[in-house]
């Protein structure tokens, strides 16, 4: 009865709010097409696509696709690299923009602290294309400012860009250049939702500021850091792909291929573009990132009763 | 942000002023980090072509010319390049900006039955992805390949924009107006039209940001999608010329000693990097109040 009754109330109010569900069939259309479409495409992993057969008349071949990738000489050399990139960014962007925040929350003059922000958002809204190319012009090892520099104080000049020693330190550093200031900004919101009464408190215990920074902010942030670490963790198999392939050349190549851009030259570079091992190396690349978000999301609420949901 | 509090204006023990000393020095000195490359790029943009070559630039113009911006304004494809960035990063702004409103609004009404699962399909959707060679498959289907819908409509919602914007909208729209509104029989379109959407300039405004650099800094679905070089945005002109260092010299005035030729190169670099950048530059810091806040409220959970 009840049932009933609540359910009639429910069509009731369909009824009656018709006009959101017409508001929101076009977004929901765009999603199916333009983000489900795909990963019902994604099958083609599990078979040997052919144009002519289309996606779903193609020919079924179970994980043979998957068995090639991870058989492959190419397979530990591309895993590797992805996952030393990602770590190494992890580590390196994960504290800065967290010092960033609490250095600038002690900066009481404002004009300062408003002309830091600005300033350090900057980079974040140049493109990609910009940023590598900013990146050739400064390390050109002959023109360059930084190798000028170097030479100045008694270095020999490096073609930094072609040496696969420095791809990854380089691509990890232009990227704490680039978002830093960004990135600190949701932890300066976090900042200020502290309740200033628990540093009165502690000032009047007399304590210093680099402990009220460790007792109290350090805490007070310590959720969206969290947060942030469970995003950056279920990312670790995507690198910032389209950087890496404008920095890439055949100089380097030995460590700066990744899963994307190896996905990529599979699939659409290739003379003999193969479409189904291409997408099960990036549906393999997928799961993988989507177990891991799972897992550390997983994880953090057991020991932090903080998670993404 | 906080202004003035956290005890500014009690009196600091030695020990803090020292710290607060060495807070400052180093964020300066961070700050300067910062901005040194964007100056030099600049700099280097207005200097000869002679004090490029020889080096000679290091934090001023040497020689201030503007032969680097001549060359750019003479190289045909970053005329075309930039007018087809305009017209990507106006068109898929405003298909942006309409379609994460339909989808915000709607999430946001608590009496919208199925919004829970409505959610769950697009966060999931922002986790899981079919991955790139079905997107391309579908765009190559769609027959957009090689045309300007390419670049706009794939790129036509983000879903975390849309979850930013219904938090706003719960957050700040109070649930009794729309009671109110119901009771004189206001429709739901109508509500959205002559209510909330005047309510909302700051997040729209904020949306509209993040779409336009968004769009305007793509180069890799022009990469895939287009082949066509009257197509090409900016981004593609200029990966060409920044990355691959394919300048076709013929397209730009005559000039006969190698140095000359190879130092105008550069300064074409620098200037085109300068040309690119300056739009989303010289707009960010009107809408930065703004973004600022709507971060706040998008890392709401809600």
């Amino acid at each position: 009865m009840n049932a009933t009754y609540s359910s009639g109330k429910k069509l009731k109010r369909i009824r009656r709010n018709w006009q959101l569900y017409l508001l929101f069939s076009l977004p929901l259309l765009y999603v199916m097409l333009f983000h489900y479409y795909p990963m019902y495409g994604a099958q083609i992993a599990f078979k040997d696509f052919n144009a002519v057969q289309g996606i779903w008349g193609s020919d079924w071949v179970g994980l043979k696709h998957f068995k090639q990738f991870v058989e492959s000489y190419e397979f530990w050399r591309v895993l590797r690299n992805t996952l030393l990139l990602s770590v190494y960014s992890l580590v390196v962007g994960f504290p800065f923009p967290i010092i960033l925040a609490l250095g600038l929350n002690y900066a009481s003059h404002v004009f300062f602290k408003r002309s830091v922000q600005m300033i350090t958002y900057a980079p974040h809204f140049i493109s990609v294309v910009v940023i590598v190319g900013i990146m050739f012009q400064l390390l050109d090892p002959r023109l360059g400012v930084v190798n000028r520099i170097g030479e100045a104080l008694g270095f020999e000049a490096v073609n930094m860009m072609a040496k696969p020693e420095w791809f990854k330190s380089l691509y990890v550093f232009s990227d704490v250049w680039q978002n830093v200031g960004f990135a600190c900004i949701i932890y300066l919101a976090a900042l200020s939702g502290i309740d200033p009464a628990q540093h009165e408190a502690a000032i009047m215990d007399g304590a210093s500021i680099p402990k009220r920074m460790w007792h109290i902010d350090l805490p007070g942030i310590m959720p969206v850091a969290v947060i942030i670490f469970i995003l950056g963790m279920g990312g670790i198999m995507s690198t910032g792909f389209e950087k890496v392939l404008l920095m890439q050349n055949p100089l380097n190549i030995r460590t700066s291929e990744v899963i994307d851009t190896y996905v990529y030259k599979v699939g659409l570079v290739s003379a003999m573009p193969n479409y189904s091992y291409s997408t099960a190396i990036g549906l393999f690349k997928s799961v993988v990132g989507l177990l891991l978000l799972l897992g550390v999301n997983g994880f953090a609420r057991k020991i932090n009763q903080e998670s993404l949901w | 942000m906080g202004k003035g509090k956290k005890g500014s204006h009690l009196a600091h023990s030695r020990s803090d002023k020292v710290f607060l000393f060495i807070n400052y020095a180093i964020l300066s000195l961070f700050t300067l980090s910062v901005l040194y490359p964007l100056i030099y790029v600049l700099s280097a943009s207005f200097s000869s072509t002679e004090a490029i070559m020889q080096g000679k630039v290091w934090l001023l113009p040497v020689q201030p010319t503007l032969d680097g911006y001549k060359a750019v304004f003479e190289y045909k494809y970053i005329g075309i390049g930039f007018g087809n960035s305009l017209i990507y990063a106006v068109a898929g702004t405003a298909l942006n900006v309409v379609l994460t409103i339909l989808a915000a609004y709607p999430l946001s009404r608590p009496d919208f039955d199925g919004r829970k699962a409505f959610m769950l399909l697009f966060v999931f959707a922002t986790m899981f992805s079919g991955g790139l060679i079905p997107s391309y498959m579908l765009v190559k289907d769609l027959s957009l390949l090689n045309t300007y819908w390419a670049l706009i409509i794939p790129g036509g919602l983000s879903i975390w924009n849309a979850i930013m914007m219904r938090t706003y909208f719960k957050t700040t729209i109070p649930g009794e107006m729309l009671e109110a509104a119901q009771i004189d029989g206001c429709s739901d379109v109508k509500y959205l039209l002559r209510i909330v959407l005047p309510l909302s300039g700051p997040i729209i405004a904020v949306v509209a940001l993040f779409c336009a650099v968004g769009f305007w800094n793509q180069y890799f679905s022009a990469a895939i999608y287009l082949s066509d070089k009257n197509l090409f945005p900016l981004q593609l002109i200029m990966r060409d010329i920044l990355i691959q260092n394919e300048i076709d010299m013929s397209m730009l005035s005559n000039v006969e000693e190698v140095v000359k030729r190879n130092g105008l190169r550069e300064l074409l670099k620098y200037a085109l990097i300068v040309i690119a950048s300056a739009p989303v530059l010289i707009i960010y810091p009107f809408v930065q109040k703004h973004f600022v806040k709507g971060i706040m409220i998008g890392s709401l959970k809600g």
